[in-house]
């Protein structure tokens, strides 16, 4: 008599799809996923508890290894909820040039997410097509900063350095050609046959589901719910700009690739009217040397790359924080992966995890 | 529709729950008792519609820990945050919102991890980031440690 | 002269053997001999070339250059390749089948040696010309699957356990569109010997006249020999490398050497049934024979490495669908038609 047998399947930490250092346990009936069970904390390096020990500048170059592919969003948020809480206003052009930032970080984020999903569906081709235009953006990265990587590029009432010469030109000459990379894309990639084979109707999250679980950013958007910070409650300067939200329909793992394909072009008209509409004057506010923010509390949240990134700081009057805790969008977009998984197959756990965009460094903070 | 702005809210939660405290920046400290049928007041009342939890955390203060909501409605736009003072630092313990939040399971993990701080009726309250044999709460202010900068 | 270089060097052998006095057996056996010695010369040499084949044209693809240091151009990056391998420790898992662990890669060269022998080169340059070639092709081919499982099995490992059984299933679910989509040319041949089928296509070329058959070869070729979009068996980022997980050095290129070998196999089978095996299109008969079938052959390689670099994989349950649901049933109508428009051809005096 014939019996067949459940297997426990190790997935990762050394695993070329799990996009660092991240463990699944799979408990697999032939190849159907029964269980699924993430085991994170990898990379876990206690930043909350370092920070305690910093001052506030000194923190700034940890936001960066956080969410190392989308870094300077990670600045502006930190210095964004430091702002809050001293109420230092942000000179205008130091707002512009923090947007450009941003939203090229974005794209690099994207990018990575775009090419590595395609890696794991199979096309290998896709990712580097994505990371030879990714090295555009990290060139204009290092004109402005010096870093390619980790910028800590922001500062507590406004960004470090000026823009250098002619760095304008060069952004408006990457905005002008990317458009028609992001066209490559969509016939490489998005256009392929096999690819939305594997990517519709897989992982379906239903919009009360994503909103019960907290997600945010592209799976919230990609599920259907109208939910982004720089439209519903505009911070720093993102009110002055034109641009649209991408929803999804079908709320799978298709959707929200090609919501993360639509936020790159929209990215790209904000960076163009950002560019234009650049005003002259100070980079940084008047801030004084050592930063003693008042006593207190704040939270605040900025539209990362992978969702909704907060910071809540609570400060005891002194030079260095009491408490940093950080919002992660990655770590939370996280915990719906086991219920989502079940009941599909290996190749799907694959499919299901690019299209939920982690980071690790993110998740284990 | 247009949904009653935050004041009128908050003026509306403190007559509903006698216990709570509002401070000048509309922050919300609630005993640990009525937390739970706040929050499920906040949720599910459609006049708040406080449907998205956005962020679960907690402080080490000198004598008491304070676990740290941060609410959003949608569809007003508003936004809350609600703390929870705990005030035995032996066996801290908090009601745990999975029943009403999904998103709160993760969070309230990294929070036990990190903190100690256990939530009753979490469905699977284990160590998330740490080890699962590892001894002691590293978030907490007391925690000794080897090496590195104070 | 240079058409029959290769038979001119056979008949001289025989004159020399035959002028010593030998009797005839020892003259066939040393031609049979000098046949195998350039079949394995050929497969060593043409395995190092598609090595470097595959990297150029995946680089080139991906908007890179590839190998270009190792020697002229990176020509003998394959060799400096093979020469690590050589040098790597061969890890055996402690709890695998020690035998078969190390039988498999030697035994997967068996099917690939013993179909080469079917291969119409060129005009009379065929090893042996079975009466039924083509038959003899398809029924060694299939030991290769289960070869492929043995690897993985003897393994103990989990992903190489998942990988082998993708393999039995793919390879077996692919062999039928394959062998079905060749039966129509077999019809229109009436032989399944191999030079018969070529003779076949003096006048117009399978390919024009059995296209759905030419696409559904080729689409089951590819799965057959496990490349992109069908590589779920070394799916690389899923199952790590399937059922070769376990194997390192030498015996990890045997099983990527015996791969490129089954890709020279299909791709043989494919010119010499659709595209006219050594026949010379426009009556181009200055270039030899032999030639025209490497330059045939070697253009449906890269057709194949094309693939490979730009489609994504497929999954397993959409693979079995694709292969039963979607193939079979093509071939099947394929053959009727052709049936039909035969007995058409004949009936009007075609």
């Amino acid at each position: 008599m014939m019996q067949t047998q459940e297997i426990t399947l190790n997935m990762g930490p050394q695993h070329p799809s799990t996009h660092g250092v991240f463990h699944i346990l799979l408990k697999l009936d032939h190849e159907v996923i029964r269980e699924a069970t993430p085991i994170c904390g990898y990379l876990h390096r206690g930043i909350e508890k370092l920070a305690e020990a910093r001052t506030y500048t000194q923190i700034i170059p940890y936001t960066d290894r956080m969410d190392y592919l989308a870094a300077m969003l990670n600045n502006t948020g930190y210095c964004m909820t430091m702002e809050k809480l001293m109420e230092i206003e942000v000179p205008e052009r130091a707002e512009f040039i923090r947007v450009i930032c941003n939203e090229l970080s974005r794209i690099a984020s994207h990018l990575i997410a775009i090419g590595t999903y395609s890696v794991d569906i199979g096309g290998i081709t896709g990712f580097m097509y994505c990371l030879r235009d990714r090295e555009l953006v990290m060139d204009l990265f290092e004109e402005i900063c010096g870093s390619r990587m980790t910028f800590s590029y922001m500062r507590i009432g406004g960004v470090a350095e000026d823009m250098p010469e002619g760095f304008l030109e060069k952004v408006l000459k990457f905005v002008d050609y990317m458009p028609s990379a992001i066209d490559e894309y969509d016939g490489l990639i998005t256009g392929n046959e096999i690819f939305q084979a594997r990517t519709k109707h897989v992982g379906i999250i239903p919009p009360e589901v994503a909103l019960n679980y907290s997600l945010s950013g592209p799976i919230l958007r990609g599920s259907g719910v109208d939910w982004d910070l720089r439209k519903k409650r505009p911070y720093s300067v993102y009110d002055r700009f034109d641009f649209e939200v991408p929803l999804g329909t079908r709320h799978d793992c298709f959707d929200r690739f090609t919501c993360r394909m639509k936020e790159m072009r929209q990215s790209l008209r904000i960076i163009r009217q950002a560019v234009e509409q650049m005003p002259e004057g100070p980079v940084m506010a008047k801030v004084p040397k050592v930063i003693k923010p008042p006593a207190g509390d704040v939270y605040l949240e900025i539209e990362g790359a992978k969702g909704m990134l907060g910071y809540y700081i609570v400060s005891d009057g002194s030079n260095k924080p009491y408490r940093v805790h950080v919002r992660r969008p990655s770590y939370i977009n996280l915990g719906y992966l086991s219920e989502l998984c079940k009941g599909w197959k290996i190749a799907d756990v694959v499919a299901i995890l690019g299209s939920l965009d982690i980071v690790l460094g993110e998740v284990d903070c | 529709m247009p949904g009653k702005e935050m004041t009128v809210i908050i003026e509306e939660i403190r007559e509903k729950f006698a216990g709570i405290d509002v401070d000048e920046k509309m922050t919300v400290t609630v005993p640990a008792a009525d937390l739970l049928s706040l929050m499920r007041e906040l949720k599910e009342n459609p006049e708040y519609d406080f449907n998205f939890l956005t962020s679960l955390t907690a402080v080490d203060y000198p004598e008491h820990f304070t676990v740290v909501y941060n609410l959003i409605s949608f569809r007003h736009g508003h936004t809350l945050m609600v703390k929870v003072k705990i005030e035995d630092k032996e066996e801290p313990a908090a009601p745990s919102l999975t029943p009403l939040w999904g998103g709160a399971n993760w969070q309230e993990r990294e929070v036990y991890d990190l903190f100690g701080i256990t939530f009753t009726g979490h469905p699977n309250l284990r160590r998330i980031l740490l080890d699962d044999d590892f001894a002691g709460y590293p978030l907490r202010k007391d925690f000794e440690w080897e090496g590195g900068r104070v | 002269m240079v058409e029959n270089i290769f038979t001119s060097i056979a008949g001289s052998l025989r004159s020399v053997i035959d002028a010593a006095g030998a009797p005839l057996l020892l003259n066939d056996i040393s031609v049979v001999l000098l046949k195998v010695v350039a079949i394995l010369v050929y497969i060593l040499v043409s395995a190092l070339w598609l090595v470097y084949m595959e990297r150029k044209i995946c680089a080139y693809i991906q908007a890179r250059i590839g190998p270009n240091r190792v020697g002229p151009m990176g020509l003998l990056q394959t060799a400096a390749d093979i020469g690590k391998l050589i040098a790597k420790e061969i890890i055996i898992p402690r709890a695998a089948d020690k035998v078969v662990f190390l039988l498999m890669p030697v035994l997967i060269f068996v099917p690939v040696l013993l179909l080469f022998a079917v291969v119409p080169f060129g005009k009379d340059m065929i090893a042996v010309d079975l009466n039924i070639g083509l038959f003899y092709f398809f029924s060694i081919a299939s030991l290769s699957t289960i070869i492929f499982w043995a690897g993985g099995w003897a393994s103990a490992n989990k992903y190489a356990l998942i990988g082998s059984m993708r393999a039995v299933s793919q390879m077996l679910s692919y062999e039928i569109p394959m062998i079905l989509a060749l039966l129509g040319v077999v019809m229109m041949t009436g032989s399944m010997k191999m030079s018969e089928i070529v003779n076949a296509q003096q006048h117009i070329w399978f390919v024009f006249t059995q296209p759905l058959a030419f696409i559904i070869y080729v689409i089951a070729a590819t799965a057959e020999t496990n490349r992109t979009p069908f590589d779920l068996l070394e799916g690389e980022s899923e199952i790590i490398a399937g059922p070769f997980t376990e194997y390192g050095g030498m015996t990890f290129a045997m099983w990527f050497l015996a791969e490129y070998g089954n890709v020279v196999l299909v791709s043989a089978l494919a010119t010499t049934a659709f595209l006219g095996g050594w026949l010379a299109p426009f009556g181009w008969t200055f270039i030899p024979s032999w030639v025209w079938f490497f330059l045939k052959l070697y253009l449906m390689i890269y057709v194949l490495m094309w693939f490979r670099w730009t489609y994504p994989r497929i999954r397993v349950d959409q693979l079995m669908n694709f292969g039963w649901k979607v193939l079979v049933p093509l071939t099947l109508a394929n053959i009727f038609v052709t049936g039909v428009g035969m007995y058409i051809y004949r009936a009007i005096g075609w």
